[in-house]
């Protein structure tokens, strides 16, 4: 990266001497793990490009944005309404929570038997590694489980943090304080970007929000192909990068591989052979750079066709109903669409299992990965409910728990070829 | 003329190969430590299988690694993990449903085996050392004995300590508290060896049980654990014919 970044981030107020520890590594593992794939779309170049730049050309967009009077929101969860931050001129960007670099320091304020996200993110800005957290001007927290519910206290104590109560479970009364939530977001947010809401701005942001996951859901579906036009791997880093790269670019670029993958399906070209296990994967989010399963499964000659995931499907397979005459009646549609994720911190939650079946039946998987962060009460609970609904539906399923730790990367692919072994 | 196969499963504590003819017939077999280079061997061990076997010049026709340490078998015409090899063994020898408990030096395993030889379900021991060869390796040091005297001190004690811990860095010291404490040391390994069998237990019950239960892996001749696993599934727990061939003879038969 140039040097106008390290001055950058020098202003920010970086740890550098950390900081280029942490770029050191990353320069390490992306190309070990990216380049070395055989038979990329070409059209990933820009997603590489994107990873080149992680935190040099797209900080500096940001610092321009709020030089020209623009905000910039920091998120962790995809509860929180991007629309409404777009709106209003707000830029909304998820923040850094994958790798276990920033742990260490996480865990002299943080207990050790916490999810490796969790500690992840606290540490990021703890320790002063983030240029995303330095230049978010608030970070917006939501209640999704009681990790991060209680850590979004003490990271107020280091940063500006709102936090969205969501609630658990899917009933009227739980909509209606939902919907006072958003109400709640919209004051909070036109008070720190200085904008107002109108139907018509609100409209335009819903628009760009959705053609984002039409676009997504695009680039995924063709995924369901065989032979797979796309590995996993790349697939999931188009996934995360859409948590923070511009949105219009952004869609243009996933629907340029988009593109690029409809010709290879007319070619029946792909990445893997036609006849590999095919796998599908449910569970906890992959925050970049947490590329852990993906690589093992994948080196280990299984294409991952799907993720039902917070970076995968539970993302981008839901839109926002555009046609509304108010301003309220969108503002209603919105907290429909984000009401209707089916995470796990809601009780009871069978529609999840259904997602998870109809995504095994579409994407002609053999076999589901379930993928859980190490002490995520919710979803590692919710696994055996899982396990019994596939059980019954005769879809082979394997449980697998892990963190960022590279420890067991060996005993996880033995767990993976023995599963597929047995398919 | 006969044709040969060779399974070699390379493990964390020791590395197995089993040579097989072409009727399924154990020809060869060799055990020997794996010590610090797990690909020096695997050819040690297939070499000194081939001299057991004491047939001049023999030539193998397919080799299939296992084990921990397959993939740096170089000699290997395919890899497969321990779970179907050892599936893939007893199954061999038994013929029908049954579960196969594994307890090897590094992980411990539990394989639903279906009457077709398949396996339905499996679970591994998470990432450390709780309910393996390695925990009781460590507990052995501790009570200052090997492990076949520990089973046998296991077997003579008329009650059992408690040790809680899990982990085998915090039931060392918990084994070395009770020492301290001037419990009695056949006790103490009654106790360990109870541990590890409740850990194994725990982990076939979430797999679910068979009828028929063997267990496999070198903790096999340990009867003091045999015994707690017994007691505590409340079934009868048998050992495969030659439990710490059971993988590498699986992979043989894979490579047939």
């Amino acid at each position: 990266m140039s040097s106008d970044s390290r001055e950058m981030w020098a202003e920010l107020g970086l740890n550098m001497k950390k900081h280029d520890e942490l770029l050191s590594i990353l320069g390490k593992v992306y190309p070990e793990i990216y380049h070395k794939q055989n038979n990329r779309p070409k059209s990933m170049m820009y997603f590489d490009f994107v990873i080149s730049e992680i935190h040099g050309l797209r900080v500096k967009e940001l610092i321009d944005h709020k030089n020209k009077g623009g905000k910039v929101f920091g998120t962790f969860c995809l509860y929180v309404p991007d629309e409404i931050i777009n709106a209003l001129n707000g830029i909304s960007i998820g923040l850094c929570a994958g790798t276990d670099f920033s742990i260490p320091d996480a865990e002299t304020v943080l207990p050790r038997n916490l999810c490796s996200l969790i500690k992840s993110f606290y540490g990021f800005k703890s320790a002063k590694i983030c240029p995303y957290f330095e230049v978010a001007d608030v970070v917006i927290g939501e209640t999704t489980c009681d990790g991060k519910t209680k850590t979004y206290e003490l990271l107020g104590n280091i940063h500006p943090v709102y936090v969205i109560e969501i609630p658990h479970r899917k009933n009227e009364e739980s909509f209606k304080l939902w919907r006072k939530e958003i109400d709640k977001f919209i004051e909070k947010a036109e008070q720190i970007t200085g904008e107002k809401l109108s139907l018509e701005n609100l409209r335009n942001a819903v628009k760009m929000n959705n053609n984002k996951r039409l676009a997504l859901q695009r680039m995924n579906s063709l995924r369901w192909n065989i032979p797979t036009p796309i590995s996993g791997k790349d697939a999931l880093l188009i996934n995360q990068v859409a948590f923070y790269d511009d949105v219009i670019r952004f869609t243009d670029s996933v629907n340029k591989v988009a593109d690029e993958l409809e010709e290879r399906v007319a070619k029946k070209e792909g990445t893997f052979p036609a006849d590999a296990i095919r796998l599908m994967t449910s569970g906890t989010p992959y925050a970049i750079p947490n590329w852990k399963l993906h690589h093992v499964v994948e080196t280990s000659g299984y294409p991952i066709v799907a993720e039902e995931s917070c970076v995968g499907s539970r993302y981008f397979s839901e839109l926002v109903n555009e046609n509304a005459d108010s301003l309220d009646e969108l503002i209603d549609n919105i907290a429909k669409r984000y009401f209707n994720i089916h995470c796990a911190c809601f009780t009871p939650n069978d529609e999840r299992l259904d997602d998870i079946v109809d995504l095994y039946k579409k994407s002609k998987a053999k076999g589901i990965i379930n993928y859980t962060l190490n002490f995520c009460t919710p979803y590692l609970v919710e696994s055996q409910k899982i396990k019994e609904r596939m059980d019954k539906e005769g879809i082979p399923f394997l449980n697998l728990e892990s963190d960022y730790g590279m420890g067991d990367v060996e005993q996880l692919a033995t767990r993976i070829q023995a599963f597929v072994e047995s398919i | 003329m006969e044709l040969y196969f060779a399974g070699i499963d390379v493990g964390s504590i020791t590395t197995k190969a089993v040579i097989i003819s072409d009727k399924k017939r154990i020809v060869g077999s060799a055990i020997l430590p794996t010590g610090f280079s797990a690909s020096k061997s695997a050819i040690d061990v297939l070499n000194l299988a081939k001299e057991k076997a004491g047939i001049k010049n023999i030539a193998i026709s397919r080799i299939v690694a296992t084990g921990y340490g397959r993939n740096l078998v170089s000699s290997a015409d395919r890899k497969v993990t321990e779970i179907t090899c050892h599936a893939r063994g007893a199954f061999e020898r038994i013929g029908t449903a049954l579960n196969l408990i594994d307890i090897g030096g590094q992980d411990s395993k539990v394989i639903a085996i279906t009457s077709s030889g398949k396996v339905d379900k499996f679970i591994m021991n998470e990432r450390c050392a709780a309910g393996t060869g390695r925990f009781l390796e460590v507990m052995a040091r501790a009570l200052e004995t090997d492990l076949e005297n520990m089973s046998k001190m296991a077997l003579n004690a008329n009650s059992r300590s408690h040790i809680n811990s899990l982990c085998t860095v915090f039931a060392e010291t918990e084994v070395i508290g009770l020492i301290a404490k001037g419990a009695d040391r056949d006790e103490i390994a009654s106790g360990i060896c109870w541990s590890v069998a409740e850990r194994i237990a725990g982990m076939a019950k979430k797999v679910g049980i068979n009828d028929l239960v063997y267990i496999s892996g070198g903790v096999a001749y340990n009867e003091a654990v045999i015994n707690a696993l017994k007691k505590q599934l409340d079934k009868d727990v048998k050992m495969i014919d030659e439990p710490q061939l059971n993988g590498a003879y699986g992979a043989a038969l894979i490579g047939l």
